[in-house]
């Protein structure tokens, strides 16, 4: 496999793991909203993310940092282009990020403040990056000189854009409710797995219209393969998750995220944005990437430090693997 | 009127506006965590040894403290690194070759360490081993270390670029030396003036915050060490500060000498060259109307002899010309001049603080009489100066670099976003802005809140030694959101 391919493959895997595991945590940053009925049950949803969401955003500050180091003229075009979506990420990010450490710590009387920063924090970002996916593979207006020519409210008028935002949503809200069911105890668990079943069902329909689309336009066979896993895959979920085996229900749901977002990253191969303009404007793995040099050294990088990662944030999934019910909270500190 | 709008919708000024304004603001609260989480990391070891619990209560107070400082450094580092591409893509294109590299480095291999093991170490109170939870906190540390050196790394290549060939037919910089950006003298003295400044950052936190209580008599047990710590960090720093930023302005003379000859308003060349206290210069005219110096001592700063000459504004303008074509390479100067002396000013400021508070507790002492009065008093403002002077060395460092984005590459106009309108910057400006502002107050509302309730944490009555209990299923939580 030359670097280029590697480097993409990489990437791919980097978007996969942020959206495999912030996944969850943005569904169960929604559900504070929609399954707790009270302050403990809310600190018990938070809680179940709490030592864990701040390693899982550090995916998409990797798959973006490694964008920039082997693809520059992706991250320019990407980030300058889709500069409103993008801005909107980062000012949810940052309010949701905040809540979670300030919560705690501010005076009762504005934690309905904070609770909203983390049910809008936890609901944009889906969403955006949903339109962002949807939009920048479907094509988007890049012009001879690799940047986006187009308006801001193109991405709201692709088809493909609105509906990779409600799969996105969709599908992260039942990751969500899935990974709630296998981390809690009592009611809120039943609750979750009440709603993992719709939700897995909604998600089939929406992530099926969405590879279907972006597959009929830049798939091949094995894309079109991929694309088939995860609607089988949230059909087990759906299953597997009435008869209460949460383990099994979250690894599918977890299969589901990282195929829908593979069998997109296989479909457009080799290229990264395709130009609704002319196809010869699209960038490619090749037009985007760094030097030779650049991605050998970054290489030797990726392969040390990627594993050692993988172990560590493993270890901490292992330190905090109890369940945690409405028992466990403490009181307000 | 309609010049000054002009001139601020211009795409240039409102993304550097912007880009200032997220930058300075982030690095309000970075070089705090990262000096704060190794005095954290400091006491818990002296729990950990002694099983004194006021080292127990220092390691929650001062813990919670710099979590409260961490939560806003991370958020606002998302953003720096999503900025370049949004408001810079021209000069993503054109230098990320080189410098992405050090940003997926830091990615990699700090933040994942910095939050993997923060996220351990809020959590893991009485659930992890303690000597495992030690040692959370000291990886944590040594992850906001490692973040430090390669954006720094990063930003010097910025004002040094090394190891690259420009490649005429991609029309960008590639990496040719991975090793020569890396550890080139410029990132290796930066570093270390960045760190020594962290750690004044953290040293003056600490005094301020324990003159605060021990003004008022309460908990001397944990402020009394505190303090003088906190006092022993800043004294340390300040000369390690005044060491290292000697060697980088040594540097910068001979890499910009511009910026330096800007730092000092000196316009013309001279040998010996004085040092500048006071200047009010004449831009238009390239001279000062208004100078009180101190004879030679800037050739002392730049070559470290009283005779050699240094080069002034004019001819180093009149150099860059013929090597770079026509235009003005100068920066702005006032800005230079003066962001440089408020940088030393309000530095040194603090470790003067440190040798009086020093004094004062010699032997065991306390801070009495008039003096001491004063001490107390003024001790809590320790606090706000290193972090202001800080933000000052930055905004002289970047506006000082100026009209070049990458010295002596690309300027800084050819570095934007050229498909971004400037009124989308604009909007993005303004949004930060309020949201930044807002977030200010609430953080300093709760560092406020945290500091003065003091501690209220009791010890885990079998002491630090030994390791965790599994419990049965219903025991609460030791820590929870």
């Amino acid at each position: 496999m030359s670097l280029v391919n590697f480097w993409y493959l990489l990437i791919a895997v980097l978007w996969i793991g942020y959206f495999f595991l912030e996944g969850f945590d943005f569904g169960v940053g929604i559900l504070t909203q929609v399954l707790a009925r009270d302050e403990t049950n809310r600190r018990v949803l938070i809680n179940t993310i709490g030592p864990v969401w701040d390693g899982n955003e550090v995916w998409v500050i990797t798959a973006i940092g490694a964008t920039f180091a082997a693809f520059p003229n992706w991250y320019a075009t990407l980030l300058s282009g889709f500069y409103v979506p993008l801005l909107l990420v980062l000012l949810a990010l940052i309010v949701r990020n905040v809540a979670f450490e300030y919560r705690g710590k501010s005076d009762a009387r504005h934690r309905a403040w904070w609770d909203l920063c983390i049910f809008v924090g936890s609901l944009l970002p889906p969403l955006l990056w949903g339109l962002v996916f949807g939009c920048m593979f479907s094509g988007t207006k890049i012009g001879d000189d690799m940047n986006f020519h187009g308006r801001m409210s193109d991405f709201l008028t692709t088809v493909d854009g609105v509906i990779g935002a409600l799969a996105f949503l969709a599908l992260f809200l039942t990751h969500g409710a899935v990974y709630t069911a296998l981390k809690t105890r009592g009611p809120i668990r039943d609750a979750a797995r009440r709603l993992a079943v719709p939700g897995a069902l909604v998600s089939l329909v929406l992530v099926g219209v969405l590879l279907g689309r972006v597959n009929n336009h830049w798939g091949g066979p094995l894309s079109w393969t991929v694309a088939v896993v995860p609607l089988v895959a949230l059909l087990a979920c759906a299953v597997v998750v009435r008869i209460g085996r949460d383990g099994w229900a979250f690894v599918l749901s977890g299969v589901a995220v990282a195929t829908m977002v593979a069998s997109m990253f296989i479909a457009v191969f080799p290229i990264v944005m395709p130009s609704s303009l002319n196809p010869d404007w699209s960038l490619t793995v090749h037009s985007a990437a760094s030097s030779h040099y650049t991605l050998r050294v970054m290489s030797v990088v990726a392969c040390v430090f990627t594993p050692l990662v993988l172990l560590y944030q493993g270890w901490t999934y292992w330190v905090f693997r109890k369940r945690i019910g409405v028992r466990n909270i403490p009181a307000a500190h | 009127m309609h010049q000054t709008v002009t001139a601020a919708m211009d795409p240039v000024s409102v993304a550097r506006w912007q880009f200032a304004i997220t930058t300075v603001y982030h690095f309000l609260f970075v070089p705090l965590t990262i000096g704060t989480s190794f005095l954290v990391a400091g006491f818990q070891t002296a729990w950990h040894r002694t099983g004194k619990e006021q080292y127990y209560q220092a390691t929650k107070f001062w813990g919670r403290l710099f979590l409260i400082n961490f939560a806003l450094g991370l958020v606002t580092g998302i953003v720096q690194e999503f900025q370049f591409g949004m408001n810079w893509s021209e000069y993503s294109r054109f230098v990320g070759d080189i410098f992405g590299s050090p940003l997926a480095i830091e990615a990699l291999l700090a933040f994942f360490l910095e939050s993997t093991f923060l996220g351990l170490w809020i959590f893991g109170w009485e659930r992890l081993p303690r000597a495992v939870h030690l040692a959370c906190i000291w990886i944590a540390a040594f992850g906001t270390v490692a973040s430090a050196y390669f954006i720094l790394a990063a930003n010097s290549f910025m004002q040094h670029p090394v190891g690259y060939v420009i490649n005429e037919l991609k029309g960008r910089a590639e990496l040719t030396d991975f090793w020569a950006v890396i550890i080139q003298k410029t990132t290796v003295i930066t570093f270390l003036h960045v760190l020594t400044a962290c750690f004044l950052c953290a040293g003056a936190a600490l005094v301020g915050i324990s003159c605060y209580h021990l003004r008022k008599k309460q908990q001397p047990t944990v402020f009394r060490p505190s303090l003088l710590v906190g006092l022993w960090a800043l004294l340390i720093a300040g000369v390690g500060v005044a060491l290292t930023g000697d060697q980088q302005g040594k540097v910068m003379f001979e890499q910009q000498p511009m910026k330096m000859a800007s730092a000092e308003a000196l316009w013309d060349t001279q040998g010996p060259a004085p040092f500048s206290l006071f200047a009010v210069g004449d831009v238009e005219k390239g001279r000062n109307s208004v100078e009180i110096e101190i004879p030679r001592l800037l050739s002392f700063l730049a070559h470290g002899n009283f005779h050699d000459p240094v080069p002034g504004i004019n001819q180093t303008n009149a150099a860059e010309r013929a090597k770079y074509g026509p235009g003005d390479y100068r920066p702005w100067i006032p800005m230079a001049y003066w962001s440089f002396r408020w940088m030393i000013g309000f530095g040194m400021f603090s470790v003067l603080v440190a040798l009086f508070g020093l004094w004062f507790t010699r032997r065991g002492r306390t801070p009495a009489g008039r003096w001491g009065t004063w001490f107390w008093r003024f001790g809590l403002w320790t606090l706000v100066f290193p972090v202001i002077g800080s933000a000052w060395g930055w905004i002289f460092t970047e506006t000082g670099r100026q009209p070049w984005i990458v010295y002596g590459l690309m300027r800084t106009r050819e570095g934007v976003s050229t498909s971004v309108p400037a009124s989308r910057v604009l909007t993005s400006l303004i949004l930060f802005a309020a949201l930044y502002a807002v977030l200010a107050v609430v953080e300093v509302g709760l560092c406020v809140k945290y500091a003065r309730a003091g501690v209220h944490d009791v010890a885990p009555a079998d002491g630090p030694a030994s390791a965790s209990s599994d419990g049965d299923e219903d025991q609460p939580l030791a820590f929870a959101y």
